[in-house]
This record gives structure tokens, sequence and C-alpha cells, in this order.
């Protein structure tokens, strides 16, 4: 009977697994050995680190993923924590409006921050009426700042709600009636409380950072990010090891961050609790 | 009742951070829907240049629609019963399935994009048809589905009710059709919601797959962006909104039970 029902439950979860094999593991594995078989051979993939081109576009993206990401955690967790724990007159709607953008592609927020501070922008509209200039940057590392905190904001913050909500308020009532101060009661109570979905949701939109194409594609910036790196080499370079070398290096960057994220939240969940 | 200070100046910030989001759409919004954008509103509203959309990239928003189905109805095939079978047995061997299924979604879309132009570029007739960009959206939607489920079966001893209903006499797969699926409906639901909106905006895979016949709706998005006029890329937008918004209400209403449960999970 038992013997029966597993040989089912295998059926029912084979195709699963051979979509996962033949178009994922498959084609990743693949990528893995063309990135190491190019006219550079296994140099390939240490070109990331050698190559000062390479190198210098994975650093700006990493730096501008982490600024991203400490940017879109601070705005967001005022945001998350205010709106779990007020309840006001238009509050689901904030939400609403504030969840909107998840289902944007990369593009669509590129385009958004074009309509902020593009060439006809609106931010260019406001500082020429009051005599500075017209200021324009979303081409430039500014605008692709602005951008993936676009994106980051709305990801963020249904987490940061979502831990707000389990947050003790006895805990800072406590804090508060033993003296201390707004400040300490945000480092010392909401903080270390809120410290699992920081680092979920962090890593999350971290990761996102790192890999995302669309928004960059869009502003066509000066600064080139990694994934417009591989983008060009392997379209108008036909470079196709190089491009395979260096999405693996991004892959694993993202992976790693995300699995890593995980221990580290599960880590400080248990030690919470 | 009063208010503190601070609760004024956070909801201030929280307003602040909402315009930032939302200021942008309304402007596209009013650019797509106006005579000249430069000249600002004053030069009058039109639909023209929604007509001028039409004619040009009709054959892209039909392509999203049905490629977003065809995601779908495979994610549901496919994912749905690999949901059951990890939630009926866990275990090591399960959780390493679950980790292999939802994967792809740690790696970013351009990778996933080149793998599979690398590996299966070289099968001409799969590569041009919209068949390959099923493919990428399956492997990039399918760990919402598993999960979504996964989640809503978790929350909750469906074993029992199975097991009663097997002492009935019911079997297998009147057991999966009869108790778990209904019961499991608010993951499908939700899952099938995200399913849909994230294959419609899926732009970085799709626009490394793409052939010129495999034009999606974000493709023809960067496409106009780079080479119409203002007016068109927001009105080619406006239509992206209208489409898009109904599944994102449609989430915020049913998707909210699942990810309650996730959190307990």
């Amino acid at each position: 009977m038992r013997g029966r029902e597993n040989r089912f439950l295998l059926l029912m979860v084979a195709p699963a697994i051979v979509v996962g094999a033949a178009f994922f593991l498959l084609p990743l594995a693949r990528l893995a050995v063309v990135g190491a078989t190019g006219k550079l051979g296994f140099a390939a993939y240490t070109a990331v680190v050698t190559n000062p081109q390479y190198f210098q576009a994975l650093a700006s993206t990493i730096v501008l993923s982490v600024t991203v990401t400490v940017a879109t955690l601070v705005i967001a967790g005022i945001a998350g924590v205010f709106l779990e724990r007020n309840h006001f007159l238009g509050r689901e709607a904030l939400i609403s409006m504030l969840t909107l953008p998840l289902a944007f592609p990369g593009v669509v927020v590129g385009f958004m921050v074009i309509m902020l501070a593009g060439r006809t922008g609106l931010i260019g509209e406001i500082t020429s009426t009051f005599g500075a200039g017209r200021l324009v940057f979303a081409y430039s590392i500014a605008g692709l700042f602005t951008g993936y905190i676009y994106f980051s904001i709305p990801r963020v913050i249904l987490t940061i709600m979502a831990a707000a909500e389990k947050l003790d308020p006895a805990l800072e009532e406590a804090a508060k009636s033993l003296g201390a101060n707004p400040w300490r009661v945000i480092v010392d109570v909401i903080l270390p409380a809120l410290k699992p979905a920081l680092i979920a949701s962090g890593a999350i939109c971290f990761a996102t950072s790192m890999g995302a194409f669309g928004t960059a594609f869009t502003l066509a910036t000066d600064i080139k990010v990694l994934p417009i790196v591989i983008y060009t080499e392997f379209t108008l370079l036909a470079n196709i090891a190089l491009a395979a070398a260096l999405s693996m290096v991004l892959g694993v960057i993202t992976w790693a961050t995300l699995a890593l994220s995980r221990v580290a939240a599960g880590a400080t969940a248990a030690a919470a609790g | 009742m009063r208010r503190p200070p601070y609760f004024w100046l956070q909801l201030a910030f929280t307003l602040l951070v909402c315009s930032f989001l939302l200021v942008p759409v309304f402007m596209s919004i009013v650019a797509g829907l106006t005579e000249n954008f430069f000249v600002g509103v004053k030069s009058g509203f039109t639909t023209r240049w929604i007509g001028v959309v039409w004619e040009l990239y009709a054959p892209t928003i039909f392509r999203s629609m049905y490629i977003a189905l065809a995601t779908l109805a495979v994610t549901l095939v496919v994912g749905v019963p690999a949901a059951y079978v990890l939630a009926k047995r866990p275990g090591m061997m399960t959780r390493m399935i679950e980790e292999f299924l939802v994967l792809p979604v740690a790696i970013p879309g351009l990778a996933i994009a080149l793998a599979l132009i690398i590996t299966y570029g070289g099968f001409r007739d799969f590569r041009t048809s919209w068949g390959f960009i099923l493919v990428g959206h399956v492997l990039y939607t399918l760990p919402f589905m598993v999960r979504s489920v996964l989640a809503v079966l978790s929350s909750f001893n469906f074993q029992v009710l199975e097991e009663s209903a097997a002492s009935l006499g019911a079997g297998f797969w009147r057991r999966f059709f009869g108790i778990v699926l209904p019961n499991a409906r608010s993951g499908i639901v939700a899952g099938a919601l995200t399913v849909v909106t994230l294959s419609i905006g899926e732009f970085n895979l799709t626009w490394m797959m793409h052939t010129p016949e495999t034009m999606t709706l974000p493709v023809g998005l960067a496409d106009s962006y780079a080479s119409m006029r203002l007016e068109i890329g927001s009105a080619y937008t406006l239509v992206f909104f209208i489409m898009i918004t109904p599944l994102l209400v449609a989430l915020q209403r049913y998707g909210v039970q699942s990810t309650r449960t996730r959190k307990g999970a």
C-alpha cells in the first residue's frame, strides 16, 4: 500500500525534477564548462579580478548594491515599522501603493527614473523653476541608484512589516519606563527584533541589485555594471566564453549571498527564540 | 486621539517615499495621453499614442498574454503536484528537492538565459519559437508556485483528512483531487497570480532569449524607450499598467492569506 503510494508520489514530483534538470542544472553546467573553454581557458574566471575593466565593473556593481541595500533598509525600515504600528485612515491604500512597483520590470523602473530625473524630468523642471539650472541625473550612477532603490523598497517593506507585527510592545514600554530615550529603544529593542528580517530582505535586495539588468539597460548609463558588461560581451562582442564565466561569477555571488543570509537569519532567529 | 509629534514626522516620510514611487507613474500616464509632453498638458489630451502603440506593438501584448497563460498551465501541472509531495513527505530528501526547485530564483535571469542559449541555441526551431521563452518563464516562476502551495499545505495537517478519506476507501487520485487540491486552493490562487504577474513583466531572461518573432511586452517596452518618442513609450507603459493592475489588486486580496501562513512556516 505504502510502496504503491510512494510510486505515485515519485510520479508527481518527477516532472518538476526533469524540468529543473534539463533546463536549469544541465544548462548551468554547460555555462560553467563554456566559461572555462574559451581562448582564455580557465583564466576567463580569474579575469574578473585580473582584468581592470571587469574588476572595475564588479567593484562598482558591489558598491552600488551595498549602498542601495543599506539605503533601502533604512527607508523601508522606517516606513514599514510606522505602517505596522499605526492605524489611520488610508493606511491600507498607502501599503498598496508602496508595493505597487513590485510587478514592474527593470525597464519600466528605468523609465520611471527618466520621468523623475531625465532630460524632461520632474526634478529638472523643479530645479530650473527655482533658477538652479536643470538637474538631470538619470543617466549617471545617481540614476542607477534611484532606480535600484525604486524597485527595492517594495520588496523589502512587506518583510519588515511582517517582522514588525511580531514586535512585543511590552518590551518597548519596559525600556521606556526604565528611562530609555526613543533612540535607545530603536537601537536596543526594535533593531535586534527586526534583525532576521533585515538580514533576509537585505540579502534579497543585494542579490537583486547585483543581477539587475533592465534598469541599467534603459538608462544606458556611462557606469558599466556587471550585467551590462556580460550583455555587451555576449551580444556585441560575441565573446561567449567570457560572458559565460562572468555570469557564473555573478550567479555564485548572488546565490552565496542568499544562502549565507538564510544561515545568518536562522541563527539570529534561533538565538532570539 | 492625540498623536505624538514623531507620528507626523514618520507619516510625512512615508508619504514622501510613496510619492517617490507614484509620481513617475502618474507622469508617465499623463505623458502617454498628452499630445506633446514637452509642451505640457496644455497641448491637449489624446489617445493617438495608444493607437500608435496598438499599431506597432499589439502582437507583443497578445504574445505576453498567451506566454503568461502557458507558463501558468505548466507551473500548475508541474508545480502543484511537486509541492504536494514535498509537503507529504517532509525529510532530508524532499528538502533537497525543494532547494533544487527554488534555486533559479537565486541566479540572475541574465545568467540563466545565457545558459539556456548556450545549451539549446543549436536547436534552431526551438530557439526561434515562443516555447523557448516559455521555458525561461517556467524556470523563473515555478519556485513561486511551489512555495505558495507548499506554504498552505504545511500550515495544516491535511494528512489527517487524507487518512480518513483513505479509510473510507478513497484511492490516491481521488484524495488528491477531492481533498488536497481544494484545501490548497488559496495557495494555488496566490501562486497563479504571482506566476502570471511575473511572466507578463519578465524582462531579464526574455531580452536575451527573444527573436524578432518572439518579442514580448517588456521587450517591446525597452525597444520603444530606446527608439520611439517619449509619448509612445509612455502610452505603451500605460498599456502595461492597465494589464498588470487587476493582477496586483487580486494579488493583494488573495495573496495575503498565503503570506500570513508563510510567516508561520
